[in-house]
């Protein structure tokens, strides 16, 4: 019974806060746009009974999602997300490794200083993080005005309101998810297992490559997941740092949501969007137990 | 060890021969530590050399110099006669075992074995030859395919032993080799060691705090401590004649009683060492002065134990029986002189427990001759 009580907790958890919102979102995309309080039909009416069930149920159809193939808009932004988020998390490995490597590198009592600096942003608001940003990127920014000061530049960049801003964005934000799991990986790597490799005849550089790249590859993608996962569906860089050309799935969702108030196309779309990232979030669950059996 | 046709191996006192592995005046510093202090020493071709001492003794620095982790701050370090200051770890005729084994968790048995191999880039074949071979000396064929993590201690530690053979190495460092092995197992190694030593012909060099080890597997044993050796020789002379107080003290158990000297004829000194107490005769070598302070150091075996005054021996004493160690095949008797000084002796337990012949708080008398004990200056 305790043994049940216990696995009933975590079970309980998922069901309130994630199933229930999710059957819900599910069943405003199956319904029709209306002028009304909430902006979407039908209502469930309990008092009708049965027979009132039932012509709940017969009123839901898949026409939203029918609509997102016919408009090419949808396509477009999810494709223009999945090739963001995959270009934007391979700038954050490319930034986080090295960082992380020179943590795991520093001397020990060094990496809590380190650890409490990569963690240290969090401890703002996240938005007004991406909105000094804009006071950095923007044309009168301290970014331009520091290259036109210098003379590397005569006229000011356009880095505000395109799409490297949104990169530059995400790198910035998510860097932090993408340097713990890979620094934690090379931390607890032994460093005799270096020198035996030198000893057996590797230069340094050939280590790294045979022995340390690849103890840290379950790190990597982890990160990569963890970068990957909420920056696919992102909505609050692309629509401060991002320009009008900057497409991505989330800012189209809350303008589906809040300028055209069409309830049920943005649950819509949120239901498919929870689709594409389902498969990485199995993927990366797999990567974690694979992890774990190898430590076994 | 190795024996050479009809002459027992012992190249230490051929003056012919040229060692493999020179230490000439080494100092290791960490900062204001000094780790290594003006050392030297000789290894020889073939051996099986133990460094032996305590924890932060310098035995660890001197096998990390030899495999290029570490360099001296003083002195050369020779292998084979070649200076080895300028030349890296991985340019070295040298494999280290390492202690935690540093076996690579993402590579296969087999692939950590050709490790080594193919960095040489040797041809395919060859390298797999060579890996099957190194399997069967540790009887590893079965597991070839298993990851580290897949096997048992034991067998991580003969992985870990092939791998540092594979390139076949002029000289091979293990660094407390069998220090993760349970007891059993630990003995069972150390003669499967010694075996492969002797098939291989490999140069060894072990370190290890463990003395019962080292004298199972040496050729010869360096004891240190603080950074200096203490005494270079082989097991049965370090355990014989150790030159000094702590080797005497370090090695095995021993009674270490502190007196004066007189000499008293040709190799023959007496060693006054408590009150009412006969005077200690002891041969020795050494050149003493009169009044000159000295350890006597005899080990509790060489003592003999008895109930009534021994007659045909030059050394005796009178006490009381303090304390009985029980060791099944062996009882050592703790026993206390008037003035207070503790002398242990160690007999064999021919007799069952309940004929035993003595008891605590029992008077009884200590007894040794001349030639069991050894005279060290102080």
């Amino acid at each position: 019974m305790r043994r049940f009580t216990l696995i009933a907790l975590p079970y309980l958890w998922l069901l309130g806060l994630f199933l229930v919102p999710f059957l819900i979102v599910l069943k405003i995309s199956l319904s029709d746009l209306n002028l009304s309080i909430p902006p979407y039909m039908p209502q469930l009416d309990i008092s009708a009974g049965w027979s009132g069930l039932m012509e709940f149920f017969s009123e839901l159809d898949f026409e939203n999602f029918v609509w997102l193939t016919e408009d090419d808009l949808y396509w477009k932004a999810y494709l223009s997300s999945l090739k963001i988020a995959v270009v934007a998390t391979f700038l954050t490995l490319l930034v986080g490794y090295p960082v992380a490597y020179g943590m795991a590198r520093a001397p020990s009592e060094w990496r809590p200083t380190l650890m409490m600096l990569v963690i240290l942003p969090f401890w703002s608001s996240f938005l007004i993080r991406v909105y000094s940003w804009m006071g950095i990127l923007s044309n009168e920014g301290f970014l331009n005005q520091f290259l036109l000061w210098t003379g590397i530049i005569s006229e000011p960049l356009q880095i505000m309101n395109t799409t490297t801003a949104v990169y530059i964005g995400i790198v910035y934000t998510y860097l932090p998810f993408m340097i713990l799991p890979i620094y934690s990986a090379l931390e607890k790597m032994d460093d005799s297992l270096l020198e035996a490799a030198e000893d057996l005849g590797c230069s340094r550089l050939k280590a790294f490559w045979l022995i340390t790249f690849p103890l840290s590859r379950a790190g990597m993608i982890a990160g990569c997941f963890l970068v990957f996962i909420p920056s696919i569906g992102e909505f609050v860089i692309p629509s401060l740092l991002g320009g009008s050309d900057t497409l991505m799935i989330g800012k189209v969702l809350w303008e589906e949501f809040f300028n055209n108030r069409d309830w049920p196309v943005a649950s819509a779309v949120a239901v498919v969007l929870l689709m594409i990232l389902v498969i990485p979030i199995i993927l990366f669950q797999r990567n974690e137990q694979k992890q774990r059996e190898a430590e076994g | 060890m190795a024996a050479n046709g009809a002459s027992v191996f012992a190249p230490w006192d051929d003056p012919d021969q040229t060692p493999l592995i020179r230490f000439e005046n080494v100092t290791k510093r960490f900062g204001d530590f000094t780790a290594i202090d003006n050392l030297s020493l000789d290894i020889y071709a073939r051996e099986f050399f133990a460094l032996l001492g305590p924890s932060g003794c310098g035995k660890t620095t001197m096998m990390r110099m030899l495999a290029g982790f570490e360099t001296p701050t003083e002195g050369k370090i020779y292998i084979g006669g070649q200076d080895m200051g300028p030349i890296a770890p991985n340019q070295r005729p040298v494999n280290m075992m390492f202690q935690s084994y540093a076996l690579f968790p993402h590579l296969s048995v087999y692939e950590n074995i050709a490790f080594g191999l193919r960095r040489d880039g040797q041809p395919k074949d060859k390298i797999e030859a060579r890996v099957e071979d190194m399997l069967r000396m540790v009887r590893l064929q079965k597991f070839a395919k298993r990851k580290p993590h897949q096997i048992s201690g034991g067998q991580r530690q003969r992985v870990a032993l092939a791998r540092s053979l594979a390139k076949e190495p002029k000289l091979l460092l293990l660094d407390e080799p069998l220090g993760a092995l349970d007891a059993k197992l630990r003995e069972d190694t150390q003669f499967e060691l010694m075996d492969i030593q002797e098939k291989t012909g490999t140069t060894f060099v072990i370190v290890t705090h463990d003395q019962e080890e080292a004298m199972t597997v040496a050729s010869r044993i360096a004891v240190m401590d603080e950074g200096r050796i203490m005494q270079v020789a082989t097991p049965d002379r370090i355990y014989e004649f150790p030159e000094n107080a702590y080797v005497a003290d370090f090695i095995g158990d021993v009674n270490l009683i502190e007196g004066t000297a007189t000499p008293s004829g040709e190799d023959e000194v007496t060693i006054t060492w408590a009150e009412n107490q006969q005077p200690i005769r002891a041969k020795t070598q050494r050149k003493l002065a009169t009044g000159q302070k000295v350890f006597y150091a005899i080990r509790p075996e060489k003592v003999g134990i008895s109930k009534e005054e021994p007659t045909d021996v030059v050394n005796k004493a009178k006490g009381r029986i303090l304390d009985i160690a029980y060791l099944g095949n062996l009882s050592t008797y703790h026993v206390q002189m008037p003035t207070g000084e503790i002398i242990k002796a160690q007999s064999a337990n021919t007799r069952r427990i309940a004929r035993r012949p003595f008891t605590w708080e029992e008077e009884v008398w200590v007894s040794w001759n001349g030639t069991g004990g050894s005279v060290l200056e102080d």
